[in-house]
């Protein structure tokens, strides 16, 4: 059974502003949706609360997993989703090795994880590169790097926090390429400033409104 | 003047010709500093690690004691050295005094702060994005714990560096628990200090030029691994 999330009754403030009012949502698996909605709208917090990197102040991330432990030690579960940031966080190391992380720390190294992290790579246009120092790139190639480095351990629920911000447009169009690639064989959970490529990436697009999510 | 030159030259053939004596001093300075800085080494990295990475009770208390004893006088930690180790002192029974195993100690106690305090610092200067990409790539806490340590490792170098630079060039530490004793305990330092003394200047100048380019090394590797440590 794939894995699916929904959020429930979500409360989450900072210093005493309320971000997030009580979200609901269940996500259908196998969907793309997008998430749109001002600056300060709390995308990322909800990205962020969703893939288990924060937790809410009030309410519950559910994930059909079948597994009952606590969901913020639960590693199995989380090496199962991936989140993608816009502050990238790339390792000073090589394009390759940032690739290959993902799989290398699930056990996967050698040949295969080469291979899957060159695939990843070749995604993304970055397959020439595997052997410059992740710094050294720019913010467009240090966007698509760490969209490689997300995917190169596929993972089931993929949050993308504003996946082209710093990207060209002929990139924008091979990273759209890489998510409508993906699409139907995992849930994607997008934001993006971008009305129309909302429109075609997503099968859903959500809005942040007032701490809560609407249906457009 | 005439002296001086004379006893330049003959430090300079003292350096191209070495005699017993002269390696034997360099050796046993590197051995003690090195040994201490190694061993200092093993016990801060995962001390500035926790510091660093874990919240537990007195942390705020360690982190300070840290930073205070990062400016010891090097005679302080000597003389408290010496204490415990002398005849009537809690460990004097071991008779380490005078000896370089105590050398090694006095100078791990200096080396100690230095390496921790500035371990500490570079693990926390480390991009909190980075910590939230290991852990949202599936890294367990150890592993995420290691990634960030290892995106520190050019800081932590420079720790131990540092750290190294300080303690081979102290006099005051290994002057008090070692005793200065020829053949057995003369480091660099110790052996400038006694010379010069003794208005002997061949052998102190070099042994001087040796801690130089030993220091003139220590800060270019220091360099070399500041700017590698910045954004390439
Ligand atoms: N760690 C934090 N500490 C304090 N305030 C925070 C923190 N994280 C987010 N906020 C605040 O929460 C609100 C929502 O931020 P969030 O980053 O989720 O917005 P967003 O919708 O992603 O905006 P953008 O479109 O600019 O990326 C903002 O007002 C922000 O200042
Ligand atoms: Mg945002």
């Amino acid at each position: 059974m794939s894995l699916t999330v929904s959020v429930e009754g979500i409360w989450k403030s900072y210093g005493g502003h309320d971000v997030l009012r009580g979200v609901n949502y269940s996500f259908n698996p196998e969907r793309i949706y997008a998430l749109m909605g001002p600056n300060g709208s709390g995308k990322t917090t909800l990205l962020r609360v969703l893939s288990l990197l924060e937790t809410a102040d009030r309410g519950e991330v559910i994930y059909t997993d079948g597994t009952t432990a606590p969901l913020e030690h639960n590693i199995a579960l989380r090496r199962r989703i991936t989140l993608l940031l816009s502050s990238t966080g790339l390792f000073n190391a090589s394009v390759m090795k940032n690739a290959s992380y993902g799989l290398s720390i699930r056990g996967i190294r050698g040949d295969e994880a080469r291979e899957r992290a060159f695939g990843a790579l070749s995604l993304v246009g970055l397959g020439e590169m595997e052997r410059q120092n992740a710094l050294t790139l720019s913010s467009g190639e240090a966007q698509r790097l760490a969209m490689a480095r997300a995917i190169a351990h596929e993972p089931e629920v993929l949050f993308l926090d504003e996946p082209t911000a710093s990207v060209d447009i002929e990139n924008t169009q091979a990273i759209e390429g890489v998510i409508l690639g993906m699409k139907g064989t995992r849930s994607i959970i997008l934001s993006t400033h971008n009305e129309a490529q909302a429109r075609r990436l997503a099968d859903v697009v959500l809005y942040l409104r007032d701490g809560l999510i609407m249906e457009g | 003047m005439d002296f001086l030159a004379d006893a330049l030259k003959r430090a300079l053939l003292l350096l191209v010709s070495p005699d017993s004596e002269l390696i034997g001093i360099i050796s046993l300075s590197l051995g003690v500093s090195g040994s201490a800085v190694a061993l200092a080494t093993l016990f801060a990295l995962p001390l500035a690690s926790a510091l660093a990475l874990k919240r537990f009770p007195l942390r705020g208390v360690v982190l300070s004691i840290m930073n205070t004893f990062m400016g010891l006088p090097p005679v302080v930690v000597g003389l408290t050295v010496y204490i415990i180790f002398s005849m009537n002192g809690p460990l004097g029974v071991l008779e380490l005094l005078y000896t370089p195993y105590v050398m090694v100690i006095a100078q791990f106690l200096l080396a100690l702060p230095i390496v921790t305090a500035i371990s500490h610092s570079a693990i926390v200067g480390v991009d909190p994005a980075v910590s939230d990409a290991a852990r949202t790539l599936g890294a367990t806490p150890s592993q995420r714990a290691f990634t960030i340590i290892k995106e520190a490792r050019y800081g932590i170098l420079s720790a131990v560096m540092a750290a190294l630079g300080m303690v081979m060039a102290e006099v005051g530490a290994v002057l008090i628990v070692g005793g200065n004793i020829r053949g057995y305990t003369r480091v660099m330092t110790t052996t400038i200090a006694l010379e010069a003394d003794k208005g002997d200047f061949e052998l102190a100048i070099a042994l001087g030029i040796v801690l130089l380019g030993i220091s003139l090394i220590i800060n270019s590797v220091l360099y070399h691994l500041q700017r590698k440590g910045e954004r390439p």
